[in-house]
């Protein structure tokens, strides 16, 4: 092993009720939660998530529901979640206002491991694949830095301001071709990798959040051509602390929870179709 | 405060709310987040002879007011629970109750002889009411001489306090309460989970892999309370109730029932708090309504 920043658990996790300081759509369907958290605010790994609960004096929607966390502000003590409406509990959690608390669980699962090998650092993500990666980015020190946006069409196209400021080249796909190149994002993946010179590809190091079928997608391109790629996983959830076995995925290594062993993963570890 | 201890069958409960079999796993996650020792008992995920890798994904999904889930009872082993979960939990001072599920009757023998030599487990429950198996499980709870088979074998290889689990999915619980306490059943723990589905419209898939599954949470509370509720009139063994439970008042709807104690399943998932806020509402309860001890409230029904 070289001096990677190797993202372990090593912070204990709570549950408390957290204020919200911010709530705003910024995106058709695409919302941003900012939350304070003195402990999670400055106790959190980049690919760590919370489980909120968006309702506690009702029983439907009734488990908590996991979110990655976007970023954080260490002296504001707050955490930021982007989070996409996709079903009854997202849905009822926009109707949160500012000032009122939410019952969270976190920091929860463990992060990207940092690699200092490398040169050249690739974010892929698909859709509010973007949600953990913002995070991440912002631990990147390697002198090459990229993110591929993979998004359905252009009003999905967030946070490319975010990593532009963090020194990151963004270059966007969208399905319908309504911003940056028509296609997917394993186009663009593919193009940067079929230009590198050989000696670069040793370089590349691809982290990557999305979709099941976009990470099955880059995490074959990676297997390809032999480079370190690690993937951030989605799963149903309920404990969300690696006590129910609710959220396996299969693995080269067995059966391993998404919740407690992941969300983030050594790509070839991931046996396809999960 | 009111004395909320309990003795069930020998086993002596400082509290009577237990935490459901497969929502806890061993302990060690809950840990972190809630103290162990304030539990009345911790009932452990089922163990089995070997190490199982449980079912293929996806395993769980929610429904209104509950969840699915067919996990396919993923743990260790007997070995390795013996070896690294037990000590564990032993350290909390909190009864351990070891959960066992066998395939065949040979393998509950086993495991109720084994665990039996274990001086930190308390009690056993044993698991004959799991929807998610091919072998095992449901399969012996569902008919009176499964039950029997089961129980009596599990009851020939342990001195231990006996707890069956009862199966929902069943034309007639007392027939099967009767039996397992024919067979030398101590206690009746019920229910289980009740057997549902759910599919997705929009690619026809089953949101589970299995394709059946068992349900769990607030939706199944009804269905719970009234299988305690008639175990309770038919049979005179102390009921263990379990299905839905979120809150003191929901427990205390069980006790009313007919329940010596409760379980706390899904909740656990909810709210980590919820099996600690439980036994602290019903503390409550039995203060404010001027009742001294929890046993005066077991099946009180006005009727």
């Amino acid at each position: 092993m070289h001096s990677d920043l190797k993202y372990g658990k090593m912070n204990l996790m709570i549950q408390e009720k957290a204020r919200i300081v911010e709530h705003q759509q910024i995106a058709p369907n695409y919302y941003k939660l900012t939350l304070l958290s003195h402990y999670i605010s400055s106790n959190t790994l980049p690919g760590q998530f919370i489980e909120i609960r968006v309702c506690d004096f009702t029983v439907c929607p009734l488990l908590r529901r996991p979110f990655s966390i976007h970023g954080t502000n260490k002296d504001k003590k707050t955490i930021e979640i982007l989070y996409e409406v996709v079903g009854l509990g997202t849905e009822v959690l926009t109707k949160h206002q500012i000032g009122q608390e939410l019952d969270i669980l976190g920091p929860l699962g463990n992060g990207f491991t940092i690699k200092k090998k490398g040169k050249i650092a690739i974010l892929v993500s698909g859709g509010m694949g973007v949600a953990p990666l913002k995070a991440l980015a912002e631990h990147i020190k390697a002198p090459a830095r990229y993110v591929f946006m993979g998004c359905k069409k252009m009003d999905q196209v967030v946070c490319e301001k975010d990593f532009s400021k963090l020194g990151f080249e963004v270059q966007v796909a969208t399905e319908n071709g309504s911003a940056g190149k028509k296609g997917l994002v394993t186009d663009i993946l593919n193009g940067f990798i079929d230009s590198a010179q050989p000696s670069e590809l040793n370089e590349i190091n691809i982290y990557a959040c999305g979709p099941k079928a976009m990470l099955k997608a880059v995490s074959e391109i990676a297997q390809q051509k032999k480079l370190n790629c690690q993937i951030s996983m989605e799963a149903y959830m309920a404990c969300g602390i690696g006590a129910c076995k609710g959220c396996a995925v299969k693995t080269t290594k067995g059966m391993k929870m998404v919740c407690k062993d992941g969300p983030v993963f050594p790509a070839q570890e991931i046996i396809w179709p999960i | 405060m009111a004395d909320l201890s309990m003795e069930i069958a020998g086993l002596k409960l400082k509290n009577p709310v237990m935490v459901a079999s497969g929502t806890f796993g061993h302990g060690e996650e809950y840990s972190e987040l809630i103290d162990l020792r304030k539990l009345g008992a911790i009932v452990t995920k089922s163990i089995t002879v070997s190490p199982r890798e449980g079912n293929p994904p996806p395993r769980i999904v929610e429904t209104p007011a509950g969840m699915l889930n067919s996990i396919g009872l993923e743990n260790d082993g007997l070995k390795k629970f013996i070896e690294e979960h037990l000590p564990f939990l032993a350290k909390f001072k909190t009864p351990v109750i070891a959960n066992i599920a066998g395939e065949t009757q040979k393998e509950f023998e086993e495991l109720a002889s084994t665990l039996s030599k274990e001086r930190q487990v308390k009690a056993l429950e044993v698991n004959i009411s799991c929807p998610n198996v091919e072998h095992g499980g449901m399969q012996f709870g569902c008919s009176p001489v499964g039950t029997e088979e089961v129980v009596r074998a599990v009851r020939a290889a342990t001195d231990m306090p006996l707890i069956v689990k009862l199966s929902p999915n069943v034309t007639d619980i007392t027939e099967i309460a009767k039996k397992a306490k024919d067979s030398g059943a101590d206690v009746i723990s019920l229910i289980n989970t009740v057997m549902g589905m759910a599919i997705d419209a929009e690619t026809r898939r089953p949101r589970i892999n299995r394709i059946v599954a068992g349900l769990s949470g607030p939706a199944i509370k009804p269905i719970a309370l009234r299988m305690v509720w008639q175990v309770a009139q038919s049979i005179k063994l102390p009921v263990i109730g379990i299905g839905g439970i979120m809150n003191a008042r929901d427990a205390l709807e069980f006790f009313i029932a007919g329940a010596s104690a409760v379980q706390i399943g899904t909740a656990n998932f909810v709210d980590t708090q919820a099996s600690i806020k439980t036994i602290e509402g019903i503390n409550e309860y039995l203060d404010r309504k001027g009742i001294k001890d929890i046993k005066g409230l077991i099946g009180t029904l006005n009727k």
